[in-house]
């Protein structure tokens, strides 16, 4: 038989038992459009993220002390302390690592903030160079508003001044005071506040909202009481030396360390192309597990299929045996039912699409409007042919059974069939 | 060579452990042109004969050839080809398919004839036409009377223009009136050459064959010419 005349006895068969074949259909609907949701979903945040992440920059390249951990949940707490003064001197050493256009050592640590009765546990992260003006403020992308940054002089004096965020100097000031000037406690020392950053909201990984900056020599000297850091930031002169530099950090980072197995590392390298990596690869993790759950509810909607192709099968022996005296081979019975199925799936799955999609869509106007993020919707193509193929595969797998149940029947059965 | 050679012919039903033997040992050929009625009484096995003949069933014992060949030399494939080239079937009940149109139900032999799909529109409306009912094209069964059902149902069996035509008590369900059509029609298609199978209890029908067989509990108790032959009155217009 034409396919064009399967396809048409096929539809027909569906239309003549409209709201049965709407309701077979809901449970592939909804999977369909679950999958379409979660996947297009995952994607944004995933897009989201990695646009945070960029906004580090992507010539930036992080040391990091420790050993490096092996998959997103092994944290290992060991040599957290080898990143010391002389490593960022030999970082530093134009000789040692050509490629590196500025550094700066990081030191980051939660702190408990004191003015007079108000308290807040904010984030100290100590940085800055003491040459270098305004190396800290450039690196992450973030001025003061008010007051000023602290300068190189800061740095190698330890002075005791500190840059805040906007909520740390809301929730100690409040609106009336103005805390340029203003000293506030930390570990029982005084530090003069002498810059304000605007609210910026999450940046990177961090949130200078909730922030205290400082001269990284006043925070290990004063706050934290310790020698060695917890990052040293390399900002590489272009994306072509990114591999170059990481290779030269390495290397004098064994060196000055007394590494020769690399497999022994005390500190790791992430280049921003890593980190883009990185969360890409927990994001799918992510939105597959999703997907796999949303399969399952596909699998359910696939039996509610199968379980009324088998009534459909039964129902309609009349017509099976009819279409065999008039000469429809087995395989003739086999092609309609299967292709009656596959439509079925087909069409749910093409509307579980555009409701996956007009959710997606719902779902990112939200988020852009109503949480403040930079969210893009886009148009979940490869979700969407994903779940056209998974939908008609549902028809033709759960199908299969009924429409041999159909191919078997005889004529006489028809016949004799009350 | 005959059309339909039958010898010995058996055909036993078995459910679970119950057998039920409804043809028991029947013989007789039939030529190609021929217009044979069977009769006989509820349950002597007419219509399982009709079904092994028609290759809709298959017997248990004995020899039954259609055109020299039987359906074992047939493939599942082949059989269905038989079906749909050489025979047609008009069945007592349920020969339209439900909310489709006469013309669909035409159409449907030629879905599965490899017949070339720019010639099925002429074909259907050809033979509709022949039995009168070109204003009901696009009527479905529902909108149908008795007789306009049965009358679709012979022309769907004449589309694909077939050796032999199966009819199992076509006019069974018909007022006499109706019937009379219905009667005329098959005797008509019997003089433009097609053979005819006619199954009928009622012997006024019969005789509008040209030979008659009469079974009684599966085996053959006559096998004659039918004598005063009845014409179908000629009260059937286009
Ligand atoms: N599928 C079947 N399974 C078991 N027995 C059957 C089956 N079909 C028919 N029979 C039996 O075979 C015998 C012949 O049945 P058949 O239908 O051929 O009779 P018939 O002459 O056509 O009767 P009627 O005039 O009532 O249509 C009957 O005894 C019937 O009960
Ligand atoms: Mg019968």
């Amino acid at each position: 038989m034409l396919i064009k005349y399967s396809v048409k006895t096929a539809l027909t068969g569906l239309i003549t038992n409209k709201s049965r074949s709407i309701l077979t259909i809901l449970g592939i609907v909804i999977a369909i459009a679950a999958i379409v949701l979660i996947v297009s979903i995952g994607q944004g945040a995933k897009d989201l993220i990695l646009q945070q992440i960029q906004g580090l920059g992507s010539k930036t390249i992080v040391v990091i002390p420790g050993r490096e951990p092996e998959g997103p949940s092994d944290f290992v707490n060991v040599f957290l302390d080898s990143l010391k003064e002389k490593d960022y001197k030999l970082l530093k050493n134009k000789n040692n690592v050509p490629g590196a256009e500025d550094i700066m050592p990081l030191v980051i640590s939660s702190v408990k903030l004191s003015y007079f009765d108000e308290t807040y546990q904010a984030t100290i992260l100590g940085g800055g160079d003491d040459e270098i003006n305004n190396l800290m403020a450039r690196i992450f992308d973030i001025f003061p508003d008010r007051g000023s940054f602290f300068t190189p002089q800061d740095v190698s004096s330890r002075a005791s001044v500190i840059v805040i965020g906007d909520n740390v100097r809301e929730e100690l000031f409040g609106e009336s005071i103005n805390p340029l000037g203003e000293k506030i406690k930390i570990n029982g020392r005084n530090f003069r506040v002498i810059g304000i950053l605007p609210s910026k909201g999450q940046v990177s990984f961090f949130n200078f909202d909730d922030m205290v900056l400082a001269p990284y020599t006043t925070a290990q000297q004063y706050i934290l009481g310790r020698k060695y850091f917890d990052r040293i930031i390399v900002v590489a002169k272009s994306e072509k030396v990114i591999a170059r530099t990481v290779s030269d950090i390495e290397i004098t980072l064994r060196s000055s360390h007394g590494i020769t197995d690399p497999d022994k590392d005390d500190f790791f390298v992430e280049t921003q192309a890593d980190l883009v990596e990185r969360v890409g690869f927990i994001t799918n993790i992510l939105t597959l597990f999703l997907v796999t759950i949303a399969a399952i509810s596909l699998l359910v909607g696939g039996i509610g299929i199968m379980n009324i192709m088998l009534v459909s099968v039964t129902e309609r022996t009349k017509e099976i045996g009819l279409r065999k005296a008039v000469g429809a081979t087995n395989k003739d019975i086999l092609r309609q039912f299967l292709l009656e199925s596959v439509l079925l799936t087909a069409i749910g799955g093409i509307v579980g699409i555009a409701l996956g999609v007009a959710l997606s869509f719902v779902v990112s106007l939200i988020l852009t409007y109503s949480l403040g993020l930079n969210w893009e919707f886009t148009f979940p193509l490869s979700a969407a042919a994903l779940g056209l193929g998974v939908s008609a595969a549902v028809g033709l797998v759960f199908g299969i059974y009924p429409a041999r149940q159909a191919a078997k029947k005889t004529p006489i059965d028809a016949l004799r069939y009350e | 060579m005959h059309l339909i050679e039958v010898k010995d012919l058996e055909k036993t039903y078995y459910i679970d452990s119950v057998q039920t033997p409804a043809l028991r040992g029947v013989s007789f050929k039939i030529k190609e042109g021929e217009f044979v009625a069977i009769v006989g009484p509820s349950g002597s096995g007419k219509s399982t004969l009709l079904h092994v003949l028609g290759f809709l069933d298959r017997h248990t014992a004995g020899e039954y050839h259609f055109d020299g060949k039987t359906i074992n030399d047939y493939s599942e494939e082949e059989i269905a080809r038989v079906r749909n080239k050489e025979m047609g079937f008009i069945f007592q009940t349920f020969n339209l398919l439900p909310r489709t149109t006469v013309l669909e139900n035409v159409k449907l032999p030629l879905l599965y004839s490899g017949v070339k799909e720019s010639l099925w529109e002429k074909k259907a409306r050809q033979v509709i036409d022949s039995v009168g009912l070109s204003h009901r094209l696009h009527h479905e069964s529902s909108q149908l009377s008795g007789g306009e059902i049965q009358r679709v149902a012979i022309a769907r069996a004449l589309v694909n223009n077939p050796r032999i035509i199966f009819a199992d008590e076509p006019t069974g369900n018909l007022d006499s009136k109706s019937g009379k059509v219905i009667m005329e029609l098959i005797q008509k298609l019997n003089n433009d050459g097609h053979t005819v199978i006619l199954i009928t209890h009622e012997t006024y029908t019969a005789k509008h064959a040209e030979r008659l067989i009469r079974l009684s509990d599966g085996a053959i108790k006559e096998d004659a010419p039918v004598d005063h032959r009845l014409v179908a009155a000629d009260h059937f217009t286009k």
